[in-house]
């Protein structure tokens, strides 16, 4: 049978410290060599061992210049997947995960780097005289943000089953109770409550403040190596049990004009994930569910097959996602919300964590760790992480 | 007076000419959307080829604008500098029955603090800009029930 399941593990993860949009003192091809080194120290392997480069959204840190500042004996792969921002959060982990399972590649590093103040930010809008494209049918109305691009999917997934606020709420809460235990995070000490939550102001109808991501800059990095070698480093290994990645039939047709609109695009991927890792979704023991905005984060659990959809209103309720006890512990980093926007791979380093035994918000005996990267976009992709245990 | 305060980027057609009969038909108020000459499916956005038979023979044909509300928001938050004082304003995804059940963006006049009800009847209203460089027109939406 062709699957990645237990072929390759995680043996390395680095992060540098991360920071607001615009305030880190590094540029962002610095960053990147940062969390790279780290990993590797983590891992306890010489960055010239390094010969794969993976990563997504477009990084601007190119893997040849990578490799020759690392001083890397030889390149033999170097990925990006293609399209839909931080939805290729696992399709990167699972394409450096495929060239090792392969042999094409030995020791491949998932990365991802960004330095918003020394490039462009992602939360606004073209500063031009003209627009032509898909922009052109958008923009004159004033629609031209990520949040705007989505919340009119998650008002009608609301309209369609009659979700209430609180759904969306218990989502933040939860990412910002985790970060009060992480002092990497970027809201660590800034605890968020629920009139807080309430009290602040619009964005974009149903989205509050909190319920956006940040915008920040920082690099986070993971080191993928055959099963066969993982047992050779410094660090207990995370195995990859499953990645997939895409997007259902026709999901790019421009202009809002996907045939299945109040989605996250997970419904023809969830059936694929779970198959190849030979688990079900009463097997995972913490998930960690891209919060570009909370109403997608509702839409992946919904369609990763943890709550029906007419139920989310009981089921949403910040209690379930807490760690260590909750029920589905539920971005235990802080997330994208409210440890670090690293674009998604943050949450990829926290799966791993858990199944390590590392997190700040450790859910005991994890065996089984879930990633859901990107949600609404095209393509997007998710992975899971199981220990030693579940092989 | 516009819905939106100006400046934001106008829209041109794309520089391969996919959408320029769209834009030229606006400003003549009327809207063209794309239909295949086979297999007579209607499409939007608009795209080279037909998804359904592959075509490349699409024609731009003339659909009465009226519509049902399929989703809607409410923006308060301003990511362009045009739209710095403009307050909340309301974006509609309409759907079109009688061309394919297609979906445009658009906004919708009235007191942007309405309560927007999805399903609700739409006519199209057509929102000529030629005093700018280039000249555009864009296409917003009522609700059908509302006073002319």
């Amino acid at each position: 049978m062709r699957t990645l399941r237990g072929r390759v593990a995680v043996v390395g993860i680095g992060e540098t410290a991360y920071y607001k949009r615009g305030e880190s003192p590094d540029a962002e091809f610095k960053l990147a060599l940062k969390a790279i080194l780290a990993a590797c120290s983590d891992a306890g392997i010489a960055p010239e061992a390094i010969d794969g480069f993976a990563s997504y959204s477009n990084d601007r840190s190119d893997p040849s210049r990578l490799a020759a500042a690392l001083g890397c004996r030889e390149l033999r792969f170097a990925n990006m997947q293609w399209g839909g921002g931080g939805g290729g959060g696992s399709a990167a982990v699972g394409n450096g995960a495929a060239a090792v399972a392969t042999g094409m590649a030995e020791c491949v590093v998932v990365f991802r780097s960004l330095a918003q103040g020394q490039f462009g930010r992602f939360g606004q809008g073209p500063r031009r005289n003209v627009i032509q494209g898909d922009g052109a049918h958008t923009v004159p109305y004033g629609l031209m943000s990520p949040a705007q691009m989505f919340a009119m999917k998650v008002q009608r997934f609301m309209f369609d089953h009659q979700v209430v606020q609180s759904a969306l709420r218990s989502i933040s809460l939860a990412s910002y109770h985790h970060a009060q235990n992480n002092p990497r995070a970027v809201m660590y000490g800034r605890p968020l409550d629920e009139r807080t939550y309430e009290d602040s102001r619009w964005i974009v109808e149903p989205f509050h403040l909190y319920d956006c991501c940040q915008e920040n800059d920082g690099a986070a990095a993971m080191i993928i190596v055959p099963a066969e070698r993982a047992g050779d480093f410094a660090q207990p290994p995370a195995y990859l049990l499953s990645a997939v990645a895409g997007s259902h039939y026709r999901a790019g047709a421009s202009v809002h004009n996907t045939p299945d609109y109040a989605t996250s695009t997970f419904k023809t991927l969830a059936p694929r994930l779970y198959e190849m890792a030979g688990v079900s979704p009463g097997d995972v023991n913490v998930l960690q569910s891209y919060e570009n905005f909370t109403g997608g984060v509702m839409m992946s659990i919904v369609e990763h097959g943890f709550c029906e959809p007419d139920a989310c209103n009981e089921f949403f309720v910040k209690e379930r996602f807490l760690a260590p006890d909750g029920e589905l512990p539920l971005n235990t980093s802080g997330g994208n919300l409210a440890e670090c926007y690293m674009h998604g791979l943050g949450l990829n380093i926290e799966a791993v964590r858990q199944i390590r035994g590392q997190s700040t918000n450790q859910v005991a005996g994890a065996q089984v760790s879930m990633v859901i990267s990107g949600p609404m976009v095209t393509p997007v992709s998710a992975s899971i992480f199981g220990a030693e245990g579940v092989l | 007076m516009n819905y939106l305060n100006t400046g934001l980027p106008a829209p041109i057609p794309a520089g391969d000419g996919l959408d320029k009969p769209f834009w030229e038909g606006l400003q003549k108020e009327l809207l063209l959307l794309q239909r295949c000459s086979v297999c007579t499916g209607w499409q939007w956005g608009p795209e080279w080829s037909c998804h359904r038979c592959h075509s490349f023979e699409l024609r731009y044909e003339e659909v009465s604008p009226v519509g049902v509300i399929f989703s809607y928001e409410r923006v308060w938050h301003p990511v362009h500098p045009a739209l710095k004082e403009q307050g909340p304003y309301l974006i509609v995804l309409v759907v079109l029955p009688q061309a394919g059940e297609v979906r445009m963006v658009g906004n919708l006049l009235g007191d942007p603090r309405q309560e927007v009800p999805i399903g609700a009847e739409v006519r199209g209203v057509f929102e000529h800009h030629n005093d700018t460089e280039p000249a555009f027109t864009l296409l917003h939406w009522e609700l059908s029930n509302s006073a002319t």
